[in-house]
């Protein structure tokens, strides 16, 4: 692990921090340090400008006006797009997921997007919100993700991006699948947050992050997490029996 | 008052009172919400009616309602009686039980779900309106916070008239809501949560903040100057002359001593003297339970109601910094099925305590301490968790279920 340092920027809390979006943050900083690993987390407000040399991007989910307004300022900014074409990776929940595709939906109108992913929101016929699970792609070699979702918003994928899972109970995307990913940019509508559900999918970041493969992070001790995962697939069963 | 009643709606709350009372009976409730049921559908116009003549006063906000209105009720008895909704039953349905249980009350202090303000602003006519504080609260079944803001400012513009607002000069969302009204008596009550207001409401640029001070550069919309306070030093109101009203309140916490300047700024303008409604004010021991002091097998609990970050954030401030702490969290409907909020609050200030987590989603609160590095010790119900600690004082912080939860196992204390 050659990094000193590790910075993670968590993007424009003041507009997109809605449900627990600073838990990412928290989650990522703890299994990090957990491994001896350093970490600087940076709160970068949308009146500041985004810096370059960050080592992963995160960003959360918020109301339809501020999102706009969110996706107005990284266009200008410019600086998550280019880390994108960097390859660092890139963590975006709900309505950050949304802009980072070419369009989609707020205030009752299309808004261009930051054209990260291919794929473009819109609406749905009605707001999603409630457990969500799924099988993750096999590539990611993260198994099976829980999260809770509340978006009104359905995601339709372009051929460049796969899908982040099919989905098992939930929404996502449009009922099949959930999120997206391309190089070291994921998309999804799990918050919970959902790196605190899902401590695989963190110790991908991490990987690509730090540049070695997640396997080869020494282990932590994920008694709680792995406990969490059993009690909200088992809600999940009983719910549908 | 009553007397003026139809005898259709005297039938009606004849019905209602009959209808809570056998609910009460029964063991289902405090019947306040099937009373009020019974009674609108015999007479849809019943808490309108009921409302009529009287001088009432409309609390409402994300946190501090029920005290806030307990504070009130108890200051505006110094002058006659006073009708509430004391049980928390904040929708119309608990406000007509409310009125009818009290025909002779000439006062009338309703605790106001923040969805009906607009429908009680038409029903029930009040004086004076209480607007304490905005903050994300339920989000998987409530409205976000900026939205129902901005449906509070449109129904005030529509509704408010010759109403008076008292209104919390530090919430950015309250002062842009209330801002429409002519009449507007401002308080400085404090914002213990601020992440939701990072942006104008009016305008979306960034909001300044300087100490207790606020601006938005670009429109100009700012923290009024406010007429009462919270003292700096001591526990004290200063009221809109300067003149220091002495508090010596049993409920903890420099939030609680807000809810009083805002108590002790609506009862003035019902004509209360408030060097007299003060010491009013201290005879709160607890409210619903809420601070209620329990004991059991020699520990000493106090029951902290906190349903959300902002409420959260309160009672770690009024805790005592020794003693362990127990935590309960569910997540059934009343509460919101999302728990995704607790990672908007701070747990580091717990470290270095004993703290003991239980309630149905027990296992979410240890994920979230592991996550802020704080020991903990995870158990099935509250009388493991008094097992779990040693004799002595005990504080206990839980949401709403969570909280009847814990009140049901000491007898639905008050």
């Amino acid at each position: 692990m050659a990094l000193s340092t590790l910075r993670i920027v968590w993007l424009y809390p003041d507009l997109l921090s809605t449900y627990g979006d600073r838990g990412n943050l928290l989650v990522l900083a703890h299994r990090a340090r957990a491994r001896g690993i350093d970490v600087e987390p940076m709160q970068i407000r949308s009146d500041q400008h985004i810096p370059h040399t960050a080592d992963m991007y995160l960003i959360g989910g918020g109301e339809d006006g501020p999102q706009a307004v969110a996706a107005d300022r990284l266009l200008q900014d410019g600086a998550l797009s280019r880390a994108a074409e960097a390859g660092k990776p890139i963590l975006a929940i709900c309505a950050g997921y949304q802009l980072l595709g070419s369009s989609f939906y707020a205030n009752g109108r299309a808004y261009e997007g930051l054209n990260i992913l291919d794929l473009r929101s819109d609406r749905g016929p009605s707001r999603a919100v409630g457990e969500i699970a799924g099988e993750a792609a096999p590539q990611l070699g993260i198994g099976s993700i829980t999260g809770f979702e509340n978006h009104g918003g359905r995601t339709h994928l372009g051929e460049a991006v796969q899908p982040l899972a099919r989905v098992t109970a939930g929404v996502g995307n449009d009922g099949a699948t959930e999120g997206a990913w391309a190089g070291h940019v994921i998309g999804t509508y799990m918050h919970g947050p959902g790196l605190a559900r899902n401590p695989k999918l963190a110790d991908l970041l991490l990987g690509w992050a730090v540049g070695v493969n997640p396997a080869q992070l020494p282990p932590l001790d994920d008694t709680w997490p792995e406990r969490l995962r059993y009690e909200r697939f088992q809600a999940l069963q009983t719910a549908s029996q | 008052m009553s007397a003026n009643l139809t005898p259709r709606a005297k039938f009606a709350t004849t019905l209602l009172r009959t209808a809570a009372a056998l609910s009460r009976a029964t063991g289902r409730g405090d019947g306040s919400v099937i009373g009020g049921r019974v009674g609108l559908i015999v007479e849809p116009r019943l808490l309108e009616l009921l409302a009529e003549g009287r001088h009432v006063v409309l609390i409402s906000g994300t946190n501090g309602k029920t005290t806030t209105t307990r504070f009130t009720t108890a200051a505006l008895e110094a002058i006659g009686r006073v009708a509430t909704n004391s049980f928390g039953a904040n929708m119309p349905t608990g406000h007509t039980t409310a009125l009818a249980k009290a025909p002779k009350a000439e006062y009338a202090a309703l605790e106001c779900d923040e969805h009906y303000l607009g429908q009680l602003l038409d029903a029930a006519r009040p004086k004076v309106v209480a607007l304490l504080n905005l903050s994300r609260d339920q989000l998987d079944r409530a409205m976000e916070v900026t939205a129902l803001a901005a449906k509070w400012r449109q129904t005030l513009e529509a509704s408010a008239g010759q109403t008076t607002i008292v209104a919390n000069a530090d919430d950015p969302l309250i002062v842009w809501a209330a801002s429409v009204c002519e009449r507007v008596v401002w308080v400085a009550a404090g914002q213990s949560w601020t992440a939701d207001s990072a942006i104008c409401p009016n305008c979306g640029a960034h909001l300044d903040r300087f100490g207790e001070f606020w601006r938005c550069t670009n429109c100009g919309l700012n923290r009024p100057s406010p007429q009462w306070s919270v003292a700096h030093q001591g526990e004290a109101v200063v009221g809109p002359d300067g003149r220091r009203y002495e508090l010596n309140l049993q409920l903890p916490g420099r939030v609680n001593r807000a809810n009083a300047a805002t108590a002790l700024a609506v009862a003035s303008l019902f004509g209360v003297d408030p060097a007299q409604a003060a010491p009013r004010l201290s005879e709160v021991a607890s409210v619903a339970g809420r601070y209620a002091r329990v004991e059991r097998d020699g520990r000493q609990l106090r029951l902290l109601l906190a349903k959300n970050p902002a409420g959260w954030l309160e009672s770690f401030d009024m805790i005592d910094p020794v003693p362990p702490v127990v935590l309960s969290l569910n997540a059934r409907e009343v509460d919101g099925f999302d728990t995704s909020w607790i990672y908007d609050v701070d747990f580091t200030s717990l470290a270095g305590r004993k703290v003991v987590v239980t309630g149905d989603r027990r296992t979410d609160l240890a994920v979230r301490l592991e996550v802020d590095g704080v020991d903990f010790l995870v158990v099935d119900d509250i009388r493991a968790a008094i097992a779990a600690v040693p004799p002595g004082p005990v504080e206990v912080v839980a949401n709403y279920t969570a909280f009847q939860d814990i009140r049901a196992e000491f007898n639905r204390v008050n």
